[in-house]
This record gives C-alpha cells, structure tokens and sequence, in this order.
C-alpha cells in the first residue's frame, strides 16, 4: 500500500498543499516548526481518525479557519482509492470514498493503513500502562477488526458495571446496617444485576484478553528482530502480557476464551467484597500490562534514555513487521526518529525499512539521513512542501 | 434572545431531543408564520397525548383505553410473550408482521449509568403475568446492545426456575443498535431465527 497523493486544506500549518508521492522511501526535511509533522500527522489521521499528538480536534484546524480537509490517492493491490475527511471542531466528521459520501466517518477505517512513529511514543515505554494498553488494541484492531467492537463492548459493560459499584445500593449498605448476605430483597436484587454484568464482563474480557494474548505471541518475535537491529546487538528485547485475570498474576495464560471467561469470573467473584468497597472494577483487560524487559530488568524505570528510544522504536517496527508479514502492509512514518540514533543505527534502521512499500521520513537535517535511504526527497518551509530529488 | 412568547416557545422546543438551538428557532418561527387552524391542531395533539394516552393495564403499551388493541385481540394467542423495551419497538414488531403473540413493554432497560435498575422496569409486573401459568415461551426483544443484553440475561435468569422456554431474537440485527431502527425484513427473520437463551 502507498500513498500517490495527499491535500491538506487548512489543516494545522497549511492553508492548502498538495504533494505526489512515489513507492518506496521519502524524505522531507526542514528546520523546526516547518510543518514536517503536520504532514504525517494528517495520514495518522486519515488512516487511525485520531492524531498522535491532540485527542480534541480543534489544534488540528488551522488558526482561523473553520474545517480542515485531508485527502488522499491511496494505491493498493494496483487499485486507487480517495478518501477525503473533512474535519469541523465538535462536530462528527464526514468522510468520502472515491467521491461517494459514507454514513459515517469509521467507515474509511482500513482505506490507508499507517504505522506511525513519534517522539511522542517514548510513552510507550516510559508511561503508564495504559499506554501500553492502548498501543496492543490499536494493533490488535489493524490485525483483527472485529475487536473494534468487542473493545467497545467491554468498555460499555466495565462503565456499566462500575456505575452500579459507585451508586448502587450495594455500596452504601456493605458498609452500613444491611449486609451483602443479609437476605434484604432489594440487595438481593442489586446482587442479581451484578452477577449479570459480571457474567457479561467476563466473556468481553475474556475475548479482549486472548485476543491481546495471541497478537502478544505474534509480536514479540518481530520485536526481539527490530530491537536487535536498531540496537545493534545490545540486549534482548521482550514483551510479555501480565494479566489481572490471572488471579495473582503468576501463572501461565493461554488465549483459550472458556478458560478465561471462567477465570475472570471467579477473579470477580473473589474480589467482589472489595470492589463493592472501593466502588470500581479490579480484575480484567482495563488492568492488565504489557511487561517490557530488555536482558533481566524491566525497561520502565532501569532503562537509559537512548535504549527507552530504541525500545519504543522497536515496538513500532514490529506492528509494521506483523501487519506486513499479514499480507496488510501499511504506509511507515517515521517522524524525527534520526536525530536521537548514532550513525550505526541510523544505517541498521535504513536498511531495515529500506524495502517497505512505503517509508515517510522526517528530519529537521539533510545530513542525518543515512545514503541507504535513496528515495524522494522534499523541502518543508514555511507551509510549502517542494520535491527537490 | 428574542422577547417573551416567541423566545418561550424556543426554550420549549430546545428541550426536546434531537432538537438543537437552530431548529428550535426554526420551527419556532414556521409556527408563528402558519396558519392559526394549523397551529391549533398541533396545540391539540399535544394536550391530546397527555389527556387521553395512557399506558396498557396489562402490557404497559400506549393505549388510548384500559387497555391496549394488542392485548384486546381476542385472536391472538397467550402463549407467546415478547418482551420489549419501548412502546416504539412493539410498533416495529407489528410491522414485520411475524408475531401473533402478546407484548410486555418494560419501559426501558436496566443502565447503572442512568441509575434505572430492576425495581425502575414493568419487571415484578411482568413475573405477575408469567405466574398466571398461560405463557408457553418467552420472546426476550430488547435492544441489541449493552444495556439490552444485560436486561435479557437478567430477566432469563428470573425466568428460569419457572419452566418457561426463554429465546432471544437470533444475531442479524445490527449489534450495538435499537431494535426500532432495524428494517421489516431484518427483524422478521430475527424473530423467525430465535433462539433459546442460555444463562
Ligand atoms: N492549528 C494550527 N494553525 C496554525 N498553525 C499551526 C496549527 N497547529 C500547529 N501550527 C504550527 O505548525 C508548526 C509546527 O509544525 P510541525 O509540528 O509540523 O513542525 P515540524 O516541521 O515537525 O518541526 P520539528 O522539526 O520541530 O518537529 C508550529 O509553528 C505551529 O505553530
Ligand atoms: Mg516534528
Ligand atoms: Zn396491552
């Protein structure tokens, strides 16, 4: 997959560009502040319907103006495709497939792939777990998209279920007079719709959990390859899924749905006093964590700086690596990702995407690029994108 | 801000669903511009609906009598119970003209996050009609989505100890939606391919 051609009106930096792309690696380099993000920022968009950098929509559209349009010629399997996105700060937005409107906008979700790498992913490594999190599910959806919706499932039923811990009955009188077992109809009642969104939880939770767990298997093996490679030899990259479902978390899980479904409930069953307590959910997928190790040692907390960078990188390319071992190659974008390498692995890595469909590089000096990476080249200054090789 | 009646009847307006600022004002402005007989029959309808519709003794429908047409039809049979959310879903179901049966309308479906439980639902109402011993199978008709699965595991676990064969419209329908929005063709075979609902 590739993109042929790609218009920004109006969005971020841009009152209007146009830029025709080849197959293969592009460069586009320019001082900080050109708009070299912007620009692989609107693929992000085009191709996710989110940006990497803003979860609202308004920074998105340039200062002044009221929607910002993305478009792009997208050529797969020899087949062209346009898909064009206009974007209205607080208002859904509307979405074309070669020119004909689509009911909503999730409509052109899989029209461009990306995969796209940031400074922002150092967060991938460094951050929360739901970095982490988040990183598995979008991955997860690009592989498999039926898990778009068994996603939103459990997050609608984990809100749900939460909402009934917070506000039900069930929470005030745990800790006053009427007791979870006292017989009381009425907290019998509140019990029985808990074992309802229990049961419902746990077979969403179930499906999410051995859905990550085999991407997880799938993954790690390109991760191990990709962080070899842009580390040149030095340590051994891992990941590995830590699951609340797993009771005290030590045990061997595999990505069978009934042995999960059963697990999670008896997870809940034996942690219900405390989540009536503390008035949320404790056990399931919205706690689980990705463990990153590089050798022995976690990377959260012991790794330096550069290997961080690497790490995150890494986790990257092998959600390329996967998708394109998958017959789903996506468009890579790396965004500022010399700067932070030595010249040895600038070279490992160009070799390494070298053969990609289509690579999109940024860089703020013509110099960091390494010789491997021979391709189009394009000046960014100013809001204007100009080919020059 | 416009002054007294005319801003009065926006405000009015606003509040309903679906009905933004700008449509308010309108609508707003079509009606002071309609004909006075016009006016007057849409004042009428809408104190009609308060006056005269009411909800059906037995199956909580709107009814204009005690009782509602459906459950006044002396040719359809007892034996079969469907189970719906709104009184908008019986009007989709008798499109599809596939069901001869009885309806039970909940008034909505159990959501923690709106704060509607069991005790909020026609549901001790509806063990009442179950214990009258005339239901053979019960048609679990909620919407297919979180809020609507959740109400029809419930209700089949109530069921359950009774006896009484609980099916759940067959998958098709659009997941995630209301039962209202899914076309004649779609829900009918939903009902024909109807399954029994494990719990
Ligand atoms: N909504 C907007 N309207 C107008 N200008 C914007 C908008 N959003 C961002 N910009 C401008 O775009 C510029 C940033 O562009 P971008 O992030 O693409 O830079 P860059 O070329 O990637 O630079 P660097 O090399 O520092 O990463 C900033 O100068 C910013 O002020
Ligand atoms: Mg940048
Ligand atoms: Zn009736």
């Amino acid at each position: 997959m590739y993109v042929r051609q790609v218009e920004l009106v109006d969005f971020r930096s841009y009152p209007q560009v146009s830029v025709t792309l080849d197959p293969g690696p592009s460069v586009f380099v320019g001082p900080n502040g050109q708009g070299k993000t912007n620009l692989m920022e609107a693929l992000g968009y085009l191709a996710t319907l989110g940006s990497h950098r803003v979860s609202s929509d308004a920074p998105l559209v340039r200062a002044g103006a009221e929607r910002a349009v993305v478009r792009a010629v997208v050529v797969n399997d020899g087949r062209e495709l346009l898909v064009e996105l206009e974007l209205v700060p607080g208002k859904a937005n509307r979405a074309r497939l070669n020119r004909s409107p689509v009911p909503r906008a999730r409509e052109i979700l899989g029209a461009l792939r990306t995969v796209l790498f940031a400074p922002e992913d150092l967060a991938l490594v460094r951050g929360d777990p739901a970095e982490r999190r988040r990183y598995l599910d979008e991955l997860l959806v690009a592989r498999y998209p039926r898990y778009a919706g068994v996603r939103a499932d459990y997050e609608r039923v984990l809100k749900q279920r939460n909402a009934l811990l917070r506000t039900s009955y069930l929470a005030r009188r745990a800790g006053g007079r009427r007791k979870v077992d006292s017989g009381d109809p009425a907290v019998a009642a509140d019990l029985r719709t808990l074992d309802v969104w229990d049961s419902h939880l746990a077979r969403h939770g179930a499906d999410l959990v051995a859905g990550r767990l085999e991407l997880v298997a799938g993954l790690v093996p390109h991760l191990e390859k990709a962080y070899d490679a842009v580390s040149q030899g030095k340590g051994r990259a891992r990941a590995a899924y830590k699951s609340t479902v797993d009771g005290d978390g030590s045990g061997e899980l595999t990505p069978d749905r009934d042995v999960l479904t059963a697990r999670l409930s008896a997870a809940l069953a034996k942690a219900r006093p405390s989540e009536v307590e503390r008035g949320t959910t404790l056990h399931g997928p919205h706690r689980d964590e990705l463990l990153l190790t590089l050798g022995d040692l976690p990377v959260r907390g012991y790794a330096s700086h550069g290997e961080c960078w690497s790490f995150a990188l890494a986790l990257r390319l092998a959600s390329f690596e996967l998708l394109r071992a998958a017959g789903a190659e996506p468009v890579l974008i790396l965004d500022d990702v010399f700067a932070e390498l030595d010249a040895g692995r600038r070279e490992r890595l160009a070799d390494l995407v070298a053969g990609a469909d289509q690579v999109l590089v940024t860089c703020a000096v013509a110099a960091d690029v390494p010789e491997a990476l021979q391709g189009g080249r394009f000046d960014v200054a100013a809001g204007e994108v100009r080919r020059v090789v | 801000m416009y002054e007294g009646a005319i801003q009065d009847l926006i405000d009015e307006l606003g509040r309903l669903p679906g009905v933004g600022p700008k449509s308010a004002q309108r609508i707003a402005f079509h009606i002071l511009s309609a004909e006075q007989a016009d006016v007057t029959r849409l004042a009428t309808a809408l104190r009609r609906v308060k006056e005269q519709v009411r909800f059906c003794r037995i199956c909580f429908n709107v009814a204009e009598a005690d009782e509602c047409r459906i459950c006044r039809d002396a040719r359809r049979t007892d034996e079969v119970l469907c189970v719906v959310e709104e009184p908008k879903d019986v009007v989709a179901i008798e499109r599809t003209g596939e069901f001869r049966g009885r309806y039970h309308v909940l008034g909505g479906a159990i959501n923690p996050l709106e704060g509607v439980g069991p005790d909020n639902l026609r549901i001790r109402e509806l063990m009442t009609r179950l214990s009258g011993g005339a239901v053979k199978e019960l048609i679990l008709a909620t919407d297919p989505n979180t809020e609507g699965e959740a109400t029809a595991t419930y209700l089949a676990l109530l069921v359950k100890p009774m006896g009484i064969a609980v099916t759940r419209l067959a998958s098709g329908l659009p997941v995630g939606g209301d039962l209202e929005y899914a076309d004649e063709i779609t829900l009918g075979r939903a009902f024909e391919g109807r399954r029994a609902l494990d719990v």
